[in-house]
């Protein structure tokens, strides 16, 4: 023993000569707590049952579940003030309160998708639902005819366009305004972050006025792509030029130091530091404009056969299909609205694994 | 041993030594092509997302002109006996972005609060995730939600606030809430189960800016808090939040932007109708997209000039809401922490 | 030597005054302080093996050592505030008057309401004024003080920490402004205005300036006999200076962080019985 003081003698029997080196469980919410809260959700549960549906008569969940969380709350609070000062008894509300607000949140968007996915099921268990276009089959007819294979395709490639054409401007322009920094980069800069606040549907309406109307050209594919590569540009710009600027400006400097270029060092040292912002840039660019509904109600028109080809013909697209199957009010259409619900929210899905996965890829790799 | 190089004498400076010499910038070629390359596309850029910002300017001229300020007073959109107006659009807009930030951001507040202070670390990760899958699921998608699954339940609330708060115009409904057998389509595709659908997109934007300013928080004085003896809201209260303030109000500001220009799930939930109302819940709002989404098919020249006003008004609106978002989060970042 | 259980004989979790009694210009008598068998981890790294060490009331004890030896670590356990980084874990027991803090008993707020901290670099609340930040910690405790009560708190708490005379005139401008000694001054006010029974010390001067330090060393002296203060400190002459008890923390190669000699300053400092402590305190390595 190193210590000079004699330990206190209450201790000595519960000092063992070999202590245990294992980490102490300390539990700040002992079993007494637990069991307050426990008892207050079950306590709140029946004053609630009893007193909502059995004695006010009113009906709902949603109803329901509010005057339970009231319920709760009073019945908690009166329980855990019982033993603890007032702070602590803030702190489990406050606690409780933000559980929660987060199960809330996360229940809404659970609910989404299994909601979208139960109700497209019966859509998505044909093939040809994946295989065959709607061209000379009514909405009425029944799920084994017909199929959203057009939607699909619309997408792909509406997106795949103005992706192509948004991903060399907007880093190109994150580039500029952060490593160039010519004369105009305040200038690009705050028309740039104005435009962020452009909602889609203007600048469908934009192209919809000034290509088709203007200039005469027929809904397409390819207006489709030019409306949504205008709302996805500032996106990647603003986004681009925040990964690029937290950068240390410390490894420009060591490159410059060794004699680089500065062309060398942005292409060898700065995009690859930035490579996953960028990426998340990107793909949030991508993820914003697959769902784009008002862009392609707009600058495309919903054909219901396959159409390669962007720059002839109108191209249907996933939320076109979806919102034009909702308005016929047919429920039939409306199965298939949701099976396509399903397809979309899949590679909205897809997409966001593969941002996550290439993010972390990076991170390790560092 | 001599040398074979010269010692040639020192070179007399060219010029008076105490003013600053002029460095070239020395650029090689290929940097000069990488300058001239980004310089070009920032301005192509420039001129294209500048070219829009003009052009509606431009387009809302002689709109402007033609109806001047009944343009902004008139309820109606009724091309064909030439009244055209956006006072009941912009109030429908505003009331269904309002819905949708009432409901957001005490929520996306709470979400940020959570991840950052008071969720175990697993959980936290996993949170984090949800939340920007949430910011990546389509509107649309959010649209059919709020129609199909939220609204049968959300107009039992909506009866049960009209019934009992009905006396205040917002929660107004005009009909007998008390009736045995209810009209529930009075209560249904109203601006309130709008806001709601639209809330869902506000929460993962505005929850993203809160969580980032609160991690920023200074450690330091969230320790000194602690150490006084402070609760985890102790410390969020006296330590996080006055940090974050100019991040909570510039994360829910561009929520609301983002909510104002909604316009998919907004087309899907509500019924249009032209009328300035406060009642929130009773069936029927509009607002500037889903305006321009319904008439633009058939609309004459003037009459897409006048939905390009309407736009370009939306997005005056919105651009000021982001500015403003813009300064507060900036502020916010610059950080107040103690340095010595 | 029952050092640390007369302590708590005598004040033996005494209430605090009521507000309604007037604020005592001192609070509760200081306590002792025990840790038994501590160890911690960071993770799956211990860094700290079986340290014991006896910290007598209304002493100051010095803990000396080098650079990542667990000095900082240990004092962190000492109030709990160890356990607030992520996978930090701890194994030992801790007696405040004889009380183990890490017992179920003890609510984790009310041990670091007792055992206050003063960290190594000054961290005021920038957004409130020197006044609300010596009685931020009654809000963040909701200890309820009266207007005039509260007044004679500033007052009583600034002077201890020897700050009263400076910054008297403009109470109510904002923490974050006095200079880089008054914020950790300001800070030692804060922390005595919940009254601790002991008070921490994490490298407090080692931000400061050589008179920002001497002023905060003579208010540990004057703090000493209110308060039982152990303070970490890299200065050796620091030490010798405010300590009576000192302990020397090493972290050897191969081993982990553990006391190697404790015991009076003096005795430490000019009778080490360990060769490791004596060619430390010499200055022959750290």
């Amino acid at each position: 023993m190193t210590t000079l003081y004699s330990l206190p003698e209450v201790h000595e029997d519960d000092a063992p000569p070999q202590r245990p080196r294992t980490p102490r469980r300390i539990r700040s919410f002992s079993s007494e707590d637990r069991f307050a809260a426990v008892g207050s959700v079950l306590a709140s549960l029946a004053l609630v049952y009893v007193g909502y549906l059995h004695i006010f008569y009113f009906s709902g969940l949603l109803g329901f579940l509010i005057c339970w969380y009231v319920a709760f709350i009073v019945v908690y609070g009166t329980v855990v003030s019982v033993a603890n000062p007032r702070p602590i008894v803030v702190e489990r509300l406050v606690t409780s309160t933000l559980y929660l607000a987060s199960a809330i949140v996360v229940l809404a968007l659970a609910s989404t998708v299994v909601y979208i996915f139960a109700k497209g099921w019966r859509a998505l268990v044909h093939v040809n639902f994946f295989t065959h276009d709607m061209a000379g089959v009514s909405p009425t007819a029944p799920l084994t005819q017909g199929g959203i294979l057009h939607a699909i395709v619309g997408t792909v490639i509406e997106v795949g366009i103005a992706v192509a054409v948004s991903i060399p401007l907007g880093i190109g322009t994150a580039v500029y305004m952060t490593e160039v920094r010519g004369r105009g980069s305040k200038l690009v800069r705050t028309v740039v972050e104005s435009m962020t606040a452009l909602p889609e549907i203007l600048a469908g309406l934009f192209v919809y006025v000034v290509l088709i109307i203007e200039f005469g050209l027929s809904k397409t594919g390819l207006a489709v792509s030019a409306a949504m590569a205008v709302t996805m540009v500032p996106i990647i710009a603003r986004a681009g030029e925040v990964a690029l600027r937290v950068v240390p400006g410390g490894l420009r400097e060591a490159s410059s130091a060794l004699g680089a270029t500065h062309w060398k060092t942005v292409i060898r040292v700065v995009l690859p530091s930035a490579a996953a912002g960028l990426v998340t840039a990107t793909i949030l660019a991508i993820a914003r404009g697959i769902g784009e509904t008002a862009i392609p109600l707009i600058c495309s028109g919903a054909s219901s056969f396959m159409n390669y080809n962007p720059t002839q013909e109108p191209m249907n697209s996933l939320p076109l299909f979806i919102y034009t199957a909702y308005t016929t009010h047919e429920s039939l259409a409306i199965t298939r609205a949701f099976g396509a619900a399903s397809v979309l929210m899949t590679m909205v899905l897809a997409l966001f694994v593969t941002a996550r996965f290439l993010v972390r890829d990076r991170g390790a790799r560092r | 041993m001599t040398t074979t190089v010269d010692l040639a004498p020192p070179p007399a400076p060219s010029s008076d030594p105490r003013t600053p010499r002029r460095l070239s910038p020395g650029l090689q070629p290929s940097d000069r092509i990488f300058h001239g390359g980004a310089t070009v596309i920032g301005m192509v850029v420039l001129a294209l997302t500048g070219a829009i910002g003009l052009f509606l300017g431009f387009q809302s001229i002689p709109t402007l002109h033609y109806y001047g300020l009944h343009f902004f007073t008139e309820t109606q959109w009724l091309p064909e006996l030439n009244k055209i107006g956006i006072a009941a659009v912009l109030v429908g807009t505003v009331e269904v972005a309002l819905v949708a930030m009432v409901v957001s951001f005490p929520l996306a507040l709470m979400l940020a609060l959570f991840i950052t202070d008071y969720a175990p670390k697993r959980i936290k990760s996993w949170l984090i995730s949800t939340v920007d899958l949430m910011a990546a699921v389509p509107s649309i998608i959010y649209g059919l939600w709020g129609f199909y699954l939220l609204q049968p339940h959300a107009i039992n609330v909506a009866r049960f606030l009209s019934q009992y708060v009905g006396w205040f115009p917002v929660f107004h409904v005009d009909t007998d809430p008390n009736a045995a057998v209810w009209q529930q389509s009075r209560y249904t595709s109203s601006a309130f189960i709008a806001g709601l659908a639209v809330a869902m997109m506000a929460i993962p934007l505005a929850c993203a800016i809160m969580r980032g300013v609160f991690d920023q928080a200074p450690l330091g004085e969230r320790e000194a808090a602690m150490a006084l003896g402070g609760t985890r809201f102790g410390v969020a209260r006296t330590v996080v939040l006055p940090f974050a303030k100019g991040g909570v109000i510039g994360g829910t500001m561009l929520a609301l932007g983002r909510a104002l220009g909604e316009t998919a799930a907004v087309l899907i939930i509500i019924s249009p109708a032209y009328d300035i109302k406060p009642r929130i819940l009773e069936a029927g709002t509009q607002t500037t997209s889903a305006l321009i989404a319904g008439n633009f098919g058939n609309a004459t020249k003037s009459q897409l000039s006048a939905l390009l006003t309407a736009g370009f008004v939306l997005f005056l609106i919105t651009l000021a809401v982001n500015s403003f978002a813009a300064v507060f989060i900036r502020r916010s970042r610059s950080g107040a922490g103690t340095e010595i | 030597m029952k050092v640390s259980l007369d302590g708590a004989g005598l004040t033996g979790g005494a209430p605090r005054p009521d507000a309604g009694a007037g604020v005592r210009p001192v609070g509760p008598a200081p306590a002792g302080l025990d840790a038994l068998g501590v160890c911690a981890w960071f993770g799956q790294t211990q860094v700290l093996d079986d340290v014991s060490l006896s910290v007598p009331p209304a002493t100051v004890t010095a803990l000396i050592g080098p650079s990542g030896c667990g000095k900082s670590t240990f004092l962190r356990i000492l109030n709990r505030m160890h356990e607030s980084t992520d996978g930090a874990q701890m194994a030992g027991e801790v007696f405040l008057n004889g009380e183990d803090i890490y017992g179920p008993g003890h609510r984790l707020t009310d041990v670091r309401k007792q055992i206050g901290m003063v960290f190594q670099k000054p961290n005021p609340f920038p957004s409130m004024s020197i006044a609300d930040n010596v009685t931020a910690g009654l809000g963040l405790t909701n200890t309820k003080v009266s207007r005039s009560d509260r007044v004679d708190l500033i007052e009583e708490c600034l002077t201890r920490a020897g700050l009263w005379s400076e910054v008297k005139d403009r109470l109510d401008r904002p923490g974050s402004a006095l200079s880089g000694g008054q914020q950790q001054r300001l800070c030692i006010a804060r922390s005595l205005a919940v009254r601790p029974k002991v008070l921490l010390m994490d490298e407090p001067c080692s931000a400061l300036d050589p008179t920002s330090t001497r002023r905060i060393e003579d208010t540990i002296a004057e703090l000493q006999d209110d308060v039982t203060i152990v303070i970490v400190t890299h200065n050796m002459q620091q030490a010798t200076r405010v300590s009576q008890r000192a302990a020397f923390f090493l972290a050897e190669p191969g081993s982990l962080g553990g006391i190697v000699e404790q015991g009076d300053t003096v005795d430490l400092f000019e009778h080490p019985r360990d060769e490791r402590t004596s060619d430390y305190v010499n200055g022959r390595f750290g």
